[in-house]
């Protein structure tokens, strides 16, 4: 028992390292806009360096794609080197940052983190560089602003973008024009529905599970204006109607198909990433999805006749018809960045170059953020695609406010809606306030 | 002035501590740093970069936090059928090859090799046959006219699913009960039937008592691996709900409706997802305590075994 002293003083040595520092960064990289530089300067003033960069991309093309877009940034400015790291995700990026590895710029392919890394500083504020160079914003749809920054920090910007609409087999439409309110879709989908005598589904109109691919709650919100936050940044779930209504309505159609049945027939389909999706072999007459899934029909599904039109809105609200869910690639210059300025050159480059922009756009079909870029005639358009990009640039089009618990709060509504669907919450209305506590309280434990 | 005694032994000490010294640097270093730490942590807002003392917040949200409950369940649900499911499938298994004229060699083998498959695979392949539309295991069942039930998509039906899964995987049980079967005199058998005694009486007068040591040590780990439970829930529960791991794709943890939630699993959801980690630090501390509980009521339990045998 002697030893138990010297041991709990061994830890305790050990946990003074913790407090005193092991586990705070290391020493980090200058900051961004520390040292003001003359306005204007370009390719000489900046210093030579090797710049490592970030990113999710990860299929050849993809990555191919990337790679060319920053072969433009090259010839503005030879001395600078970038080695790109491909297939990074969000928890990488925190965990180097924290461990004072960070890369000079680093890019996501989702906004939940950038409530997180703007408020905690482990991306570093572009504000002052972006005044500095006189980078002007307003290029950028409002909604695209919004989700790159979080109270007031703009830490990161918007790469390319995101935009949910509706896909439809003309085939399997049999003439009918697609759908612009919720009750058209409802008895659109109805009309559609192919079923055995069992009621086995063979073909469905429309998918409306919430555990069904893209139709998860951020996507859905948009159908009805629902709002996610209050101003105070608490839940408005509960006291918002509109995601009653959206609700309802999905839960009338769930209970037409029969939730059993509907289950048994997702279960059923393909893998949402492969050949073998459901919108491609005529299973799924409608689909809410992402305007990436035209460059993947033109892979998959090259003899796929289709069609894309806005999200059908509630029947109450048409002025929200045209717009829909939007979110997408965030880029910045993490804490920590060895080479900041040039990073922050880097990411100026990516994010408000046209012809960057346009570059990655018709490799990758992702939606450009910048107004000039959506309007280049080098951007290749089709009908299909030029559907979302109407989608992003709709003024109500809307996306899934930044905050620090963003999946947390997303991962409750699922959980919610799927019970819901199932027919395992008795009364709507309490069940909704529930979702409310469970976000505002972890709100609480997240210092509000 | 130190007698020779005295010194001789301080030098024992001395001698002594640089021999304990390897493991005393391992207690200090993976146990008692991390423990210390975790208690430090669950006083604190910690989000992996900023820390800010918390008071007693973290330990008041656990009795806010709904999924606590839900996972505590799960998790003991998991201990008092799964880990009995297992130790006496096994045994019986043990029993029946140990019993075998011919073919225990092969019929060891089969019943060993599940175990040897990854336990990710095994999870992934058990739901894929398992599917209600598409698995063969339901289509084997409707050739009797039997409409087997959604196994992994029903809260029903998920955890009973866990626990084949687990029985399919229990050859490494399978072998140390072997060996312990192996290892009862087979004197004793002959003298006790010589008494009299029929099957069940050997089994619980002599195979029991001998066993005993190896039955307690089977619970106690098997015990500690239910609290452990995560690996086969969070695949079984990704796989079945159908959602991919794409950005922007949201899954709820413990599908279908948090009946596969384990204390362990939301532990981590808390840290690496959330990255709460002063919260988790609560969970993991929950977790800490009840192993702590369970063990020490297993090994008294274990002694007593001990010594009645």
């Amino acid at each position: 028992m002697r030893f138990v002293p010297l041991a709990v003083s061994a830890a305790l040595a050990l946990t003074a390292c913790t407090l005193s520092g092991c586990t705070a960064n290391k020493e980090a990289g200058p900051s961004l806009g520390a040292q003001p530089r003359p306005s204007g300067s370009a390719a000489q003033p900046l210093p030579a360096a090797t710049l490592e960069l970030w990113h999710g991309f990860s299929t050849d093309a993809e990555v191919k794609a990337f790679e060319d877009a920053i072969k433009g940034f090259n010839q503005k400015f030879p001395q600078i080197t970038v080695k790109a790291v491909k297939g990074v995700q969000d928890d990488q990026i925190t965990h180097a940052i924290r461990g004072g590895n960070a890369p000079d710029v680093a890019a996501s392919f989702t906004t939940d983190s950038v409530a997180q890394w703007c408020r905690s500083g482990s991306f570093q504020d572009l504000t002052p560089v972006i005044k500095q160079d006189g980078v002007d914003l307003s290029v950028l749809p409002e909604v695209a602003r919004s989700y790159s920054s979080f109270e007031g920090r703009q830490c990161t910007l918007p790469l390319l973008a995101d935009a949910y609409g509706l896909y439809y087999n003309k085939a399997l439409m049999k003439g009918n024009a697609p759908p612009r309110t919720l009750s058209e879709l409802t008895a659109l989908a109805k009309k559609l529905t192919v079923r055995d005598a069992d009621g086995t589904i063979k073909v469905a109109g429309f998918i409306p599970s919430a555990q069904y691919y893209e139709n998860v709650p951020s996507h859905l919100a948009p159908l009805v204006g629902a709002r996610w936050y209050n101003d105070d940044g608490t839940s408005a779930i509960g006291s918002d109607p509109a995601w009653k209504k959206l609700l309802t309505w999905q839960k009338e159609l769930v209970d037409w198909y029969g939730y059993a049945n509907l289950e048994k027939f997702r279960k059923s389909l393909g893998d949402e990433w492969s050949a073998k999706h459901p919108f491609y072999q005529g299973k799924v007459a409608m689909v809410l999805d992402g305007e990436w899934r035209n460059a993947m029909i033109g892979n998959e599904a090259k003899g796929l006749d289709y069609g894309t039109a806005p999200l059908p809105v509630a029947d109450d609200r048409p002025d929200l018809y045209g717009s829909g869910f939007t979110a997408g690639t965030v880029i910045g210059v993490p804490k920590g960045a060895k080479h900041p300025q040039q990073a922050w050159e880097l990411v100026k480059y990516l994010t408000t170059d046209t012809s960057s922009l346009v570059t990655l756009s018709n490799a990758l079909r992702n939606v450009p953020t910048t107004r000039a870029a959506m309007d280049s005639p080098d951007l290749a358009k089709d009908a299909n695609f030029t559907t979302f990009l109407n989608i992003f640039a709709h003024p109500k089009t809307s996306t899934i406010p930044a905050s620090v618990n963003s999946v947390f709060n997303q991962e409750a509504m699922q959980t919610f809606m799927e019970k819901w669907e199932k027919g395992a919450v008795p009364d709507l209305d309490a069940g909704l306030k529930g979702v409310d506590k469970q976000i505002d309280d972890k709100l609480k434990l997240s210092g509000g | 002035m130190a007698s020779l005694a005295d010194v001789w032994r301080r030098r024992e000490g001395l001698r002594a501590l640089v021999w304990l010294s390897p493991w005393l640097a391992g207690v200090a270093i993976f146990f008692v740093y991390p423990l210390l730490s975790t208690v430090y942590f669950s006083f604190h807002r910690y989000d992996m970069y900023t820390l800010e003392f918390a008071g007693l917040d973290n330990y008041r949200y656990l009795f806010q936090d709904p999924r606590v409950l839900t996972s505590a369940k799960n998790t003991l649900w998991l201990v008092i059928v799964l880990v009995p499911a297992t130790v006496l499938f096994s045994l019986a298994l043990a029993q029946l090859v140990v019993r075998l004229k011919a073919g225990a060699g092969l019929f060891r083998t089969i019943f060993y090799l599940p175990s040897l498959v990854p336990m990710a695979a095994g999870t992934i392949t058990f739901v894929f046959l398992m599917n209600p539309a598409t698995g063969p295991w339901n289509q084997f069942l409707a050739l009797f006219g039997i409409q087997g039930p959604d196994w992994f998509g029903d809260p029903a039906w998920s955890k009973p699913s866990l626990t084949l899964l687990s029985l399919w995987s229990c050859g490494q049980l399978v072998v140390i009960f072997l060996a312990a079967l192996l290892d009862v005199p087979k004197h004793l058998y002959e003298a006790a039937a010589i008494d009299g005694a029929g099957p069940w009486r050997q089994f619980r007068s002599v195979t029991l008592p001998t066993l005993a040591p190896v039955l307690m040590f089977a619970l106690v780990t098997n015990v500690i691996y239910a609290l452990q439970y995560f690996t086969q829930a969070m695949i079984a529960s990704r796989v079945a709900s159908g959602s991919t791991d794409s950005p922007g794709s949201s899954f709820s943890p413990g599908y279908p409706d948090e009946s596969l939630l384990t204390l362990p699993q939301w532990l981590f959801q808390v840290g690496f997802r959330d990255y709460s980690m002063g919260y988790a630090c609560v969970l993991a501390l929950l977790l800490f305590a009840t192993s702590m509980i369970f063990t020490l009521i297993l090994l008294r339990q274990f002694r007593r075994a001990e010594e009645a045998s």
